[in-house]
């Protein structure tokens, strides 16, 4: 960038009053301060995060396990869709870049393209996040207690022998499952199909889940998947410990008595997450709507009555911090 | 209050302009800063998916790794993005500055009181 804040201006005359010792005019400014001080909102919250992470004693949630789903795909993809999300975030980033740089050149055109596409970016992200946070909130799985001992083969071909007791986890497809109103859950009538299970309950709340594997899951980091056989014999076991809820990231999870699993105990991960990230997406949800007032501004011609853009690198302030604040929530939710 | 945005003398946004031949030359870094800004996401998201977490010191290594590479992300953001790297040296210490003075040190209490039950079982049984 050139303009007034490269050139060489004397300290006398820039702190000599009537001018901005900082060469920018009041709105940019004042819009760095908001910044900082929505910056330190943001740092206090994810600190306030840190706080109760630290100071837990429980075990924690796998942040990158946190997320596994594809939209339209069934198995596991750890961290793919957040991946995706941020890297929407960070094209929508430029693209705003891009936009502030055809003001600089008073580009009309090249103004509405590229703020066009930041606000299809934000729209985009702001999608994927509600469907995020639906997924979380019905459930990408459940778990059950087994009532008795059983002994099953692993793919790898070993004898795994369980005792009463042992938690087992479900994982079912987001969708399938159309209410979680589940009163009794022992009264499902149960189908085996094709090597998955179907549960359906006919009543009030008719709903039917796949079941597309179990995990015998002693110790989060190390589980083992099962299917066919080996899964029908551990839902043949189970007790009447049953949770259709969703164990991830503690949503749901005391449902059929259980309450004592690792994602269960940690209220504060889904607590602190479902705060920051709703915060971050109420920014980016203002930030649509602000880009796209400044758009329509733009169509208008109003920049060009005033013969200079800069509204558009005020709105591409705040956007690039709300892109900013992602990538630390990124980092701390999904990778530490 | 006069409106800034209207005034045309001696207005700074006016001389924030540039040719089409700087424009071409300023393009060219930003795509040079989206592919950094890429690479580091995908680094991030491998490392991710690799490696599980741990009570070792690699685990302690690589979580270190996440932050730096956090920080460089959010610093190309800020100082390219943001073009905090082009104001003047004053506006730039003053958002800098004071902002990381605040949360370095809510860092660093927060940590500590955070951690500060460790041991209490041994000292009060």
């Amino acid at each position: 960038m050139s303009g007034e804040a490269k050139s060489a201006i004397s300290k006398e005359v820039l702190w000599g009053g009537g001018r901005s010792p900082f060469s920018v005019s009041y709105g940019k400014m004042m819009m760095w301060y908001f910044l900082v001080s929505d910056a330190l909102t943001f740092g206090g919250l994810l600190i306030a995060y840190a706080f109760w992470r630290a100071s837990s004693v429980d075990p924690w949630p796998i942040g990158e396990q946190a997320f596994r789903a594809l939209p339209g795909l069934e198995g596991e993809y750890p961290l793919a869709y957040v991946a995706l999300m941020t890297f929407i975030l960070i094209v929508s980033s430029v693209t705003m870049v891009l936009a502030v740089e055809a003001g600089h050149r008073n580009d009309r055109s090249g103004v509405l393209k590229w703020m066009g596409l930041t606000v299809i970016g934000g729209i985009f992200f702001l999608s994927s996040q509600a469907w995020e946070w639906s997924h979380f909130i019905h459930g990408g799985g459940g778990c059950f207690n087994l009532a008795k001992e059983v002994t099953i083969s692993t793919p790898d071909g070993d004898a795994l022998t369980l005792s009463a007791g042992e938690r087992v986890y479900m994982d079912h497809h987001f969708g399938h499952l159309m209410e979680m109103h589940l009163q009794d859950p022992l009264t499902v009538p149960l189908s085996e199909d094709g090597g998955h299970v179907v549960l359906t309950e006919l009543g009030d709340h008719p709903h039917e889940a796949h079941l597309h594997s179990l995990r015998i899951n002693k110790y989060i980091e190390d589980e083992t998947e099962l299917e066919g056989d080996a899964m029908m014999a551990l839902w043949n076991a189970r007790s009447e410990n049953f949770s259709f809820g969703a164990p991830i990231p503690g949503l749901g999870a005391d449902w059929g008595g259980i309450n004592h699993s690792e994602y269960a105990t940690q209220q504060g991960y889904s607590n602190f997450f479902f705060f920051i990230t709703g915060f971050h997406g109420f920014h980016v949800f203002s930030g649509v709507i602000i880009n796209l007032v400044v758009f329509l501004m733009v169509l208008n011609r109003v920049m060009e009555r005033r013969k200079h853009y800069e509204m558009v690198e005020k709105v591409g302030l705040y956007w690039h911090f709300v892109d900013l604040v992602w990538v630390f929530v990124f980092t701390f939710f999904y990778l530490i | 209050m006069e409106r800034d945005d209207l005034i045309v003398n001696d207005s700074y946004a006016l001389n924030a302009h540039h040719s089409e031949e700087e424009g071409v030359a300023i393009r060219k870094k930003i795509y040079l800063v989206t592919v950094i800004l890429s690479v580091i996401t995908a680094i991030e998201v491998g490392m991710g998916v690799m490696f599980k977490r741990s009570e070792t010191y690699t685990w302690a290594a690589i979580k270190w790794t996440f932050i730096i590479l956090t920080l460089l992300k959010a610093g190309y953001i800020v100082m390219s993005f943001m073009h905090l790297g082009d104001e003047r040296k004053n506006l730039r210490n003053a958002v800098i500055i004071p902002y990381f003075v605040f949360i370095l040190y809510l860092i660093f209490i927060a940590i500590t009181e955070g951690l500060a039950h460790y041991g209490m079982d041994l000292m009060f049984h």
